[in-house]
C-alpha cells in the first residue's frame, strides 16, 4: 500500500477531508464564545452564553429529563445486554434467527422503530412520557451493550469457569465472582456507549414522548430551537452536548482496548 | 455448560426485544393493510388501498426524489471516504490508528448538533457567505441553506466517518506485494489501482454505500433542518402521517417499503461481499 501512494497527494486528501470534518464543528465552538453572539463579527471572548443556558428553565428541565432517561435505560440495558451476551456466547448451537433478532435493533431505521413503538403504545392505551422513552431506548441500547460484551467474550478463557464449577461454585456464583470481574471493562465500555447513545437519541424519543411538555428531552429541545435559526444559546448548548459525548466515548474507547465502539 | 442455562440468561433481553421491537414491527406490518378511520383512527377492515397509494404518482415521485438524494449522497460519501481511507491506509502504522480515531470521532457526537453546524456554515450570515464577502464577492450569493444541495452536504458530512471506516477495513488488509506484482508485470499506477486494488476493496465500498443510502432515504431530520421543509423525503412523509396527517395505515405502508428497500440493499451488499471473498479464494 505505502509504496503505491504518492505522499503529497495523500497529504492533500487527508488535509481536505479533515478540514471538511472539523471546520464546521470548530466554527460552532468558536461562535459559542463570541460575546456579541453574532456569526458575522468577533466582538470578544465571553462565556456569557453558557451562563445564559443555565438560567434557561426549559433547557435545564430538558437536560434533567435526558439524564433520567439515559441513566435508567443504561442500567437496564447493561444488565439485559450483558446477560444476553453471556447466554449467546455459552450456547453451543448458533441460531441464525437469534442473531437476526439481536442484530436488528442496530440496523432498523430509527424512524421505523419510532413509529412502530408509537403505534404499539397508543394501541395499548399506554400513557406516554419519560417511561416510554426509557423502555424504547433499552431496545437499541441492550443490543449495543451485547455486541461490545460479546466481542470481548470471544477471547474469554472459559477454563476459569470450568475451574470454578469443578471447585463447587454454583453457576450464579461463578458468573458473579469469576466471569463478571474479568468482563468488567467491556461491560463498562458498553454501558458508556449506551449512555451516550441515549443522551443523543432524538427520533425515537420524539415519537414516544407523548404530548406533554414535561417529557421533552434535550435533543427534542435542541431540534425545536434549531428550527428557528441560529442563536448564541444553541451554539453554547451544542458545544457542551458535543464535548460530553466525545469525553464519554473516549473513556469507553480506553476501556475497550483502544477501539471505538463499532470499529 | 448445558444448553439450558444460557437460555435463562438470555430470556429477559429476548422478552424485552420481542415485546418492544418484534411485536411493534409486526403491528406496523398489519397496520398497513387496514383502513383509515373517518376521524383519523383505524378501521379494522382489510384493504390494499394504502399499498396502492404508495405507487400513486405523487408519492412515487417523493420515493424517487428521496432515492435520488440518498444515491447522490452515498456516491459522494463513497468517493471522499474511499480517498480518505486510502490515504489513511498509506500512512505509517502508528499514524493510522490516530488518523482513524479522529476520522471517526465526529460520528459519535450528536447528530442534531452536527447538522446544526451546517446551518451555521451555510446561512446568509454564515461562514461561507463571510468568506465570499472577504474575498471581495459583492453580488447576491445563491441561496445555500434550505436547498437540496444543503441536504446532500449534511448527509455526506454526517455519514462520511462510517464510509471511511468501512473502506479502511479492506484497504488495510491488502497485501502490498499484490500491488508490487502488478507493477512488476508492467501495470501503471492507475491500472494497478483500477484492476487490482479497487476490485479487492469492493466489499468496503458496498458496505459504505448501502449504509449511507439506507440511513439517508429514511432520514427526516436533515431534510427538515437543512432542506427547511422546502421538499419532502419519505422520512418526512412518514413523520407527517403519524404526527400531523393522522393517517397511520398509510404511514405504516410507507415504512414497509422503506424496510423492503433496506433489506433488498443489505442482501445485495452481502452478495457483493461474498462474491469478492469468493474471487479472492480463487486467486
Amino acid at each position: 500500500m505505502r509504496s503505491t501512494a504518492n505522499p503529497k497527494l495523500m497529504l492533500m486528501i487527508l488535509s481536505a477531508v479533515f478540514a471538511f470534518l472539523y471546520i464546521p464543528i470548530s466554527v460552532l465552538f468558536a461562535l459559542s464564545f463570541n460575546e456579541g453572539g453574532l456569526p458575522t463579527a468577533w466582538t470578544g471572548f465571553s462565556v456569557k452564553w453558557y451562563g445564559e443556558l443555565f438560567r434557561n428553565g426549559d433547557i435545564m428541565g430538558a437536560a434533567l429529563n435526558t439524564l433520567i432517561v439515559a441513566v435508567i435505560s443504561t442500567i437496564l440495558a447493561t444488565i439485559l445486554g450483558t446477560l444476553l451476551a453471556i447466554g449467546v456466547e455459552t450456547r453451543r448451537r448458533k441460531g441464525h434467527f437469534l442473531e437476526t433478532i439481536i442484530f436488528a435493533p442496530m440496523i432498523i431505521p430509527d424512524i421505523v422503530l419510532a413509529i412502530a413503538l408509537l403505534s404499539f403504545f397508543s394501541l395499548l392505551n399506554f400513557t406516554m412520557g419519560l417511561h416510554t422513552i426509557i423502555v424504547s431506548h433499552v431496545v437499541f441500547n441492550l443490543a449495543f451493550v451485547c455486541s461490545v460484551v460479546r466481542a470481548r467474550l470471544k477471547t474469554f478463557d472459559w477454563s476459569i469457569v470450568e475451574a470454578s464449577t469443578d471447585l463447587g461454585a454454583p453457576m450464579p456464583v461463578t458468573l458473579w465472582r469469576v466471569v463478571l470481574p474479568v468482563m468488567m471493562p467491556a461491560v463498562i465500555a458498553g454501558a458508556l456507549l449506551a449512555f451516550t447513545l441515549s443522551l443523543d437519541e432524538f427520533i425515537i424519543a420524539f415519537f414516544t414522548a407523548g404530548a406533554g411538555r414535561d417529557s421533552i428531552t434535550l435533543p427534542m429541545q435542541i431540534f425545536a430551537m434549531i428550527r428557528f435559526g441560529v442563536t448564541p444559546e444553541i451554539n453554547a448548548l451544542a458545544a457542551i452536548v458535543m464535548t460530553v459525548s466525545v469525553i464519554i466515548l473516549a473513556l469507553s474507547q480506553r476501556l475497550n482496548r483502544g477501539r471505538l465502539p463499532g470499529q | 455448560m448445558t444448553d439450558r442455562k444460557p437460555l435463562y440468561l438470555m430470556t429477559p433481553a429476548l422478552v424485552w426485544l420481542t415485546a418492544f421491537m418484534v411485536v411493534p414491527c409486526l403491528l406496523i406490518l398489519a397496520l398497513g393493510f387496514f383502513r383509515r378511520g373517518i376521524y383519523g383512527g383505524i378501521e379494522y377492515t382489510f384493504t390494499m388501498e394504502n399499498i396502492a397509494l404508495v405507487f400513486d404518482p405523487l408519492y412515487a415521485g417523493i420515493f424517487l426524489k428521496s432515492a435520488w438524494i440518498a444515491g447522490l449522497s452515498a456516491s459522494i460519501a463513497v468517493v471522499i471516504g474511499y480517498a480518505a481511507a486510502y490515504a489513511i491506509a498509506a500512512a505509517s502504522p502508528r499514524r493510522q490508528a490516530t488518523l482513524l480515531f479522529f476520522a471517526v470521532l465526529p460520528f459519535w457526537s450528536n447528530y442534531l448538533v452536527r447538522t446544526y453546524a451546517w446551518i451555521v456554515m451555510l446561512n446568509r450570515e454564515g461562514l461561507v457567505a463571510g468568506i465570499a464577502a472577504w474575498l471581495g464577492y459583492e453580488g447576491e450569493l445563491p441561496k445555500m441553506l434550505y436547498t437540496e444541495s444543503a441536504v446532500v452536504i449534511g448527509l455526506v458530512y454526517n455519514y462520511l466517518p462510517f464510509v471511511i471506516l468501512a473502506c479502511y477495513a479492506p484497504l488495510s488488509r491488502l497485501n502490498p506485494e499484490i500491488a508490487e506484482a502488478s507493477r512488476d508485470l508492467g501495470g501503471g499506477g492507475w491500472t494497478t489501482f483500477r484492476r487490482v486494488i479497487l476490485p479487492m476493496t469492493v466489499p468496503g465500498i458496498a458496505t459504505g454505500f448501502v449504509f449511507v443510502f439506507v440511513l439517508s432515504i429514511g432520514n427526516f431530520v436533515t431534510p427538515a433542518l437543512l432542506g427547511g421543509g422546502q421538499f419532502q423525503m419519505i422520512g418526512n412523509l412518514v413523520y407527517a402521517q403519524f404526527l400531523t396527517a393522522n393517517d397511520w395505515p398509510f404511514g405504516a405502508a410507507l415504512s414497509m417499503f422503506l424496510i423492503a428497500i433496506m433489506m433488498g440493499l443489505l442482501t445485495l451488499q452481502t452478495f457483493a461481499t461474498e462474491r469478492a471473498s469468493g474471487a479472492r479464494r480463487e486467486e
